[in-house]
């Protein structure tokens, strides 16, 4: 029974951390999807939504629930400054060069977030309505922050999938993603949709980032962490919303059993080994589709 | 405006184009052999790292530019070529074996990771080649008997016969050297029919299999030669710093290689050297200019970084062809003077998908 | 036996059955056509050929040599060239590299000599070049031999997609729509180019085409195919003139009213 127990437990926190990968990859998909950019300041996203919930919670003393909200709107705006400013100046121009600017990005953020007083270098943790508490369930010990994670990720997704389906917007933004120039031929302003995508993406960095805290605490390598939502994306087939999700929550998972059961150095490894796996025998990923050229 | 008058095939597969071509390069290596008279050592211990940067940034042109296929885990074979270096001069392996032999170490294990994902495609591809370099990586920390870990290994200077390579000048010949033979063969390569393969591949992978290249062939001698060089850089690297461990080989170090790349001007050797001399010496120019600014920022660790961001972003802006994507616009613009067109190099935006495969 | 023979060749995508059944057999050193609507499956022929797919039944042979399973690069050794319905060419290299490159196929060097450039490997590369300056020569491409394919027209990038398959020194040759998106003026060249490469270099030339005058100018025989099936062979005139064939391409009387 307890070995039952633990494993579910590790599997547990798996699911949660991977959760987070999963937002993270969401977002990154997202924007891959509608503006085919690949973004890889995802991470520093994620890092910045950490930083800036992190000071309205412990310097201005808002609640939890008020710093998610205002946190969201925040970097929501930060997503459209950044896609009204810089990625709008490259549309069209060949992918490598928008990967670089987006590499440039990351560097940069990473950077500034270490010169601002009050964030710097340091570590800081913060108090959340679910800090300490814990669940039971017969010989079952779960923290409310895993379980909160979850569950907030649960929520995040009903609501995404149903402005995807039944809002004007989001069919609008599906369609962009499927055909750029048809969408402008239908009367749909492709550059709102690009900025509402990287809005919505930055968004969902931000929640995985004030998420994410108290788990990993905020500092300003965070960003890091947005390196795993890499094969989360992949794993579950680039282009593929629930996929991301899915590839998120398959790679913390693993890396939650690795990190328990097998010796140290295998944690990190372990997710990178199924992602290869899983890529030699399905190179389009679990959900994704193989697009050969048609000639 | 030149033009050049053919008489003989060989003048379409020599080396130079001009007999001016030809002489400027030469002058350029002369001036690359009195330098160390000139510059004091700090700098001419950049210019070293240039060439080793500018080495393994060959080897990544020839995968990524030439043969179309990404690779964000070089830093793997940078850190093989490292230490495999250090290992076997650390044994009395003498370095003009260890050398050769640690990118033929690096470009077997090009085989083991690119034989299986041969058939993947841009993105997925980038991701399983980091998913390698973490693989190696790990395994560079956890192997402690051969490696020592995360404490590191000291490296010997390298030595040929008679002379050890331990001072800043004897390096930095050393370095030039070497990179002068690798633009070489690299150019050989290029040249010669795996060269046209490779960029055929790149460019239509379709109809390069109707040409009757083998493409898992192919792609896997790219991995090869790739990984050779990069590795030869690795030894460099490791014998310059005399220390080496796991943490200098990171991912950090495989995303910078792509930058290099591609800042310098995707395709194209010269820019592999441009990108290297782009990153190292742009964190040089910011220390220098740092004086300038306001006492508070100036202290900053973080601020060397955040402008290099904020520059890389800038020259992507600008130049999406890269430094020598508008060193070829600008020599372009003075053959044509007072011809040229304004917009010569405008670039029909591809907004589709099927258009940007 | 004849030249090139195809057998009973299905293939199904999906549901979909592409190709179901389709023979036909190509003397040497003729013009043969394969025409059909849009859908009949003449690409998925050519695409089957190419070894792109596996066949799901039935085989082909050139010259008595089983071709059904060997590797897609393999195609090339066995003498087989072809061009494509929407251009392949290697866009950002120069004409001459695009028909250099169809010289691969007859390499006879490894890549450590290539990196040193020894002395095999320079008389290689003069020998590529003297054979596709004769190419160029014979389709009249001087004007654009050193430009980029990207920045040329249509009809010249359709041109250099000829001769870049007839660098690789073909038996048989495989075409694929080539007077598509051309004028009156490019598709006469094009048919006395076609005369030229049967008559002079004695490549057995195996077309898909839509151009039915173009077909019957030029075809020595020619195979009608609709819904992946034959529908029959022949002389052009008899092809052309078969009810199913008009049928296929006109509809029947009932349908205009």
């Amino acid at each position: 029974m307890d070995v039952v127990n633990e494993v579910l437990q590790t599997v547990l926190s798996g699911i949660s951390i991977g959760c987070v990968y999963g937002l993270v990859a969401l977002g990154f998909v997202l924007i891959y999807k509608a503006t085919e950019v690949i973004n890889f300041a995802q991470g520093e996203l994620l890092m910045l939504g950490a930083f800036i919930s992190y000071s309205l919670i412990h310097m201005l003393n808002f609640s939890y629930l008020a710093a998610l909200v205002v946190t969201i709107i925040v970097m929501g705006l930060l997503g459209m400054l950044l896609e009204r400013s810089v990625l709008r100046l490259l549309v069209g121009e060949p992918v490598y060069a928008i990967v670089i600017v987006t590499i440039g990005m990351s560097f940069f953020f990473r950077s500034v977030v270490s010169m601002i007083p009050g964030w710097g270098t340091d570590t800081h943790g913060f108090q959340t309505p679910f800090t300490d508490k814990i669940a039971r369930k017969g010989d079952l010990v779960i923290s409310w922050e895993h379980l909160s994670i979850i569950l907030i990720t649960i929520a995040l997704i009903l609501i995404l999938f149903s402005f995807f389906r039944y809002t004007r917007i989001g069919t609008a933004m599906r369609a962009t993603s499927q055909n750029q120039l048809a969408a402008v031929y239908m009367g749909i302003s492709v550059t709102k949709v690009f900025s509402l995508t990287w809005t919505i993406a930055a968004a969902l960095g931000g929640i995985g980032g004030i998420l994410l805290s108290p788990i990993t605490f905020v500092h300003m390598n965070m960003g890091f962490i947005g390196l795993k939502a890499f094969p989360a994306a992949v794993l579950g087939g680039f282009g593929s919303l629930p996929g991301a999700i899915v590839g998120g929550v398959i790679i913390g998972i693993t890396e939650s059993l690795a990190g328990f059961y097998l010796p140290r150095g295998w944690k990190d490894v372990a997710a990178w080994i199924i992602l290869i796996g899983v890529l030699i025998i399905r190179p389009q990923g679990l959900f994704g589709i193989q697009e050969k050229k048609k000639v | 405006m030149r033009f050049l008058m053919k008489t003989d095939y060989y003048q379409d597969i020599q080396l130079f184009k001009y007999r001016s071509t030809f002489f400027w390069y030469l002058s350029l290596v002369m001036a690359c052999l009195i330098l160390p008279l000139l510059l004091d050592e700090y700098l001419l211990a950049q210019l070293t790292f240039i060439c080793i940067y500018a080495v393994a940034a060959v080897g990544l042109m020839l995968l990524t530019g030439y043969t179309g296929q990404v690779s964000m885990g070089h830093a793997a074979f940078f850190a093989i070529g490292s230490y495999t270096s250090a290992i076997l001069t650390s044994k009395g392996i003498p370095f003009v074996l260890a050398l050769p032999t640690a990118g033929i170490m690096a470009g077997g294990v090009g085989i083991v990771i690119g034989r299986p994902i041969l058939h993947l495609t841009g993105l997925y591809l980038a991701i399983a080649t980091m998913g390698f370099a973490f693989i190696v990586d790990e395994i560079l920390v956890r192997w402690e008997s051969l490696t020592r870990g995360n404490l590191g290994f000291y490296v010997d200077p390298p030595s040929i016969g008679p002379l050890t390579f331990d001072t800043e000048i004897s390096f930095y010949y050393l370095s030039l050297v070497i990179l002068i033979l690798t633009l070489f063969a690299a150019r050989n390569i290029l040249r010669s029919p795996t060269g046209r393969a490779m960029i055929a591949i790149r460019d239509s992978e379709v109809a390069a299999e109707a040409m009757g290249i083998n493409l898992a062939k192919f792609k896997t001698i790219a991995f090869i030669i790739s990984a050779f060089f990069t590795g030869i850089a690795g030894s460099l690297y490791a014998h310059k710093l005399f220390f080496i461990n796991p943490e200098s080989y990171t991912i950090i170090l495989s995303i910078e290689l792509l930058a290099m790349v591609i800042i310098g001007g995707l395709g194209s050797l010269h820019g592999a050297v441009f990108g290297a001399a782009f990153f190292i010496l742009l964190p040089q120019v910011i220390i220098m200019t740092k004086d300038s600014l306001p006492k508070y920022i100036q202290e900053q660790t973080g601020l060397e970084p955040a402008l290099f961001g904020l520059l890389i972003v800038l020259v992507m802006l600008f130049e999406p062809m890269g430094i020598y994507g508008r060193w070829l616009k600008t020599k372009y613009y003075f053959e044509m003077f007072p011809l040229y067109k304004k917009d010569s190099f405008k670039r029909e935006k591809k907004y589709q998908k099927t258009e940007r495969r | 036996m004849a030249f090139f023979e195809a057998e009973n060749i299905s293939i199904s995508f999906g549901g979909i059955r592409a190709l179901n059944r389709v023979s036909f057999d190509v003397h040497e050193g003729e013009i043969f056509s394969i025409i059909g609507p849009n859908g009949a499956g003449k690409t998925t022929v050519f695409n089957c050929i190419n070894r792109f797919y596996d066949l799901d039944q039935g085989s082909f042979c050139l010259e008595n040599h089983d071709l059904s399973r060997i590797k897609p690069h393999a195609v090339a050794d066995m003498g087989i060239a072809r061009t494509f319905q929407n251009i392949e060419l290697f866009k950002n290299m120069t004409v001459l590299d695009n028909l250099i490159l169809g010289r691969h196929c007859r390499r006879r060097t490894n890549f450590l000599k290539e990196t040193f450039f020894v002395r095999a490997v320079r008389d290689q590369e003069i020998e590529s070049r003297e054979k596709t300056e004769e190419i160029i020569d014979f389709l009249d491409l001087e004007a654009y031999r050193e430009q980029l394919v990207l920045n040329l027209p249509y009809g010249v990038q359709k041109t250099v997609e000829l001769g870049r398959a007839l660098a690789m020194d073909p038996r048989l040759l495989l075409l694929d729509e080539p007077s598509s998106g051309l004028n009156v003026e490019e598709t006469d060249d094009l048919s006395f180019w076609m005369s030229d490469i049967k008559e002079e270099l004695g490549i057995t030339i195996l077309l898909v085409e839509h151009n039915v005058g173009f077909v019957q100018q030029i075809s020595d025989r020619v195979l009608a195919l609709n819904f992946g099936e034959v529908i029959t062979h022949g002389s052009p005139k008899e092809v052309l003139s078969h009810p199913e064939v008009m049928k296929a391409y006109l509809g029947e009387e009932d349908d205009a009213s």
